[in-house]
């Protein structure tokens, strides 16, 4: 082997960088992710179901709050009728956080463990948080 | 040819993913197995291919010459295209690596009305390369906010300077776009322009279309199907911690996407992708030009027996001076 002196040090340096993501966190224990459900205005419900599917909200809430500020701000109207055919205020204090009052545990540990900044709290009050 | 196959190739490995995303004996293979096993063969092969190299020795030095050589010390010598020491070198390679200069020299030759060869200005292959590399770049350091917790601040700065035009919900990424595009152009310029159509194989079609599929997986898993991203992190975490978890309800596209960068990185040590090892190895660019100041010695050189004129001089001196001849050694 040639130049060896020079190789096997960038070809470390090289390997080091690439593996950065499975070194990072050796030895620390399995980070908490995902969101919390439960609030006690949740308990009290008796259907716990969400404006639409919780697969939908997980993947799309955004595009369904974007929606929402859109048909209000711009076309004034403030129902929604989901796809099970069901109206809703359009109203994210008021629809929202009426079940949603733990933005802490719900909006913003998922946010936060993507580096995700919604804007939603430059315009909109937070909910008060209500602890179970 | 070359094109064909690799199309139906990338759509078959598209059409496999997407079919095996619904089948619940697949996706542990698709989603921990394949990751794994291109993980280890991704590192292995490529550095067996430095050492492969590594191997080849350099006995005579060979860097392109692009300027004026360390000569005397009123003629200005050109340090960068004519390094004569290691900071040229370092310097050279550094413009090569992050800015491909010696891409930006190309030029186009044609024959324009008749026998006249005419070189023109043609930089859309500087751009679009470095366009694509940086790109990607971006795109791979932002993709680490799925595989950490928490997430590092250089990470958390390349998403928000990437997503700062805040087009759209969830916001475009400026990467994503030129990326594409820079992508593209150079997939189309191998098909529209016919001397580049006649040289290129199924190993330049392949990684371009596959390096499309990836960007087009990716663009409609964030901005157009979207997924469960809380479910992705919570995936690629327990890759990365090797305690994986396969993931649930997470959509078809995911698993498109995924394949896709496997087949990319497993392929990737076995093709022109080493381009990115083999750059740091170019003797055309590696090397300072210092034949003419410096002895270098052909390390295979047999060991002959050299008898020197002067040591020539020294055994038949008297002889030569008995006969007339002229000796160097009197002369000085």
């Amino acid at each position: 082997m040639y130049d060896a002196g020079k190789i096997i040090p960038g070809l470390i340096i090289f390997l080091i960088l690439i593996t950065f993501p499975l070194w990072y966190s050796l030895g620390q224990s399995a980070p908490v992710l995902g969101y919390q459900v439960e609030t006690p205005e949740i308990e009290q419900l008796e259907e716990k179901e969400c404006v639409e599917s919780v697969s939908y909200m997980r993947a799309s809430h955004m595009r369904l709050l974007d929606d929402w500020r859109n048909e209000v701000v711009r076309n004034s109207r403030r129902t929604y009728i989901n796809n099970a055919g069901k109206t809703y205020e359009i109203s994210l204090e008021a629809t929202c956080f009426g079940c949603h009052t733990n933005k802490a545990d719900f909006c913003d540990t998922c946010h936060s463990s993507l580096n995700v900044e919604p804007d939603c709290w430059n315009c909109h009050s937070e909910p008060k948080e209500s602890q179970l | 040819m070359g094109l064909k196959a690799s199309l139906i190739i990338v759509l078959s490995l598209v059409a496999l993913a997407s079919a095996g995303a619904g089948v619940s004996f697949f996706q542990p293979l698709l989603a921990v197995v394949i990751p794994y096993m291109v993980l280890a063969v991704f590192l292995v092969g490529l550095c067996w291919r430095v050492f492969k190299w590594a191997q080849a020795p350099v006995p005579f030095r060979i860097p392109t010459t692009a300027g004026q050589q360390k000569s005397f010390s009123w003629l200005k010598a050109n340090k960068l295209d004519n390094p004569s020491n290691t900071a040229g070198v370092i310097g050279r390679m550094l413009l090569e690596i992050l800015l491909f200069r010696s891409l930006f020299r190309n030029t186009k030759a044609e024959l324009r009305k008749g026998p006249k060869l005419t070189y023109g200005w043609e930089k859309w292959l500087w751009l679009a390369g470095l366009l694509f590399h940086w790109s990607f770049l971006v795109v791979a350091i932002r993709h680490l906010r799925f595989f950490i917790q928490p997430i590092p601040a250089l990470v958390r700065f390349t998403e928000g300077l990437d997503g700062f035009l805040q087009l759209g919900l969830p916001t475009v990424y400026i990467t994503d776009v030129l990326l594409v595009l820079a992508v593209t152009y150079l997939f189309l310029r191998r098909i529209v322009i016919p001397q580049l159509r006649y040289i290129s194989l199924p190993a330049d079609y392949f990684p371009l279309l596959m390096i499309l599929g990836i960007a087009f997986s990716g663009i409609t898993m964030r901005y157009f199907l979207r997924v469960d991203l809380g479910a992705v992190k919570e995936f690629a975490v327990s890759l990365a911690m090797f305690s994986p978890k396969v993931p649930e309800g997470i959509g078809a596209v995911f698993y498109v996407h995924l394949f896709l960068v496997s087949v990319l990185f497993i392929y990737f040590s076995f093709s022109k992708l080493m381009h990115m090892g083999g750059v740091f190895l170019s003797p055309t660019r590696n090397l300072a030009n210092n034949n003419r100041a410096k002895r270098h010695i052909n390390p295979w050189n047999y060991p002959v027996d050299v008898h020197s004129y002067a040591e020539y001089e020294m055994e038949f001196g008297n002889k030569m001076k008995g006969a007339g001849l002229p000796l160097e050694k009197e002369e000085q």
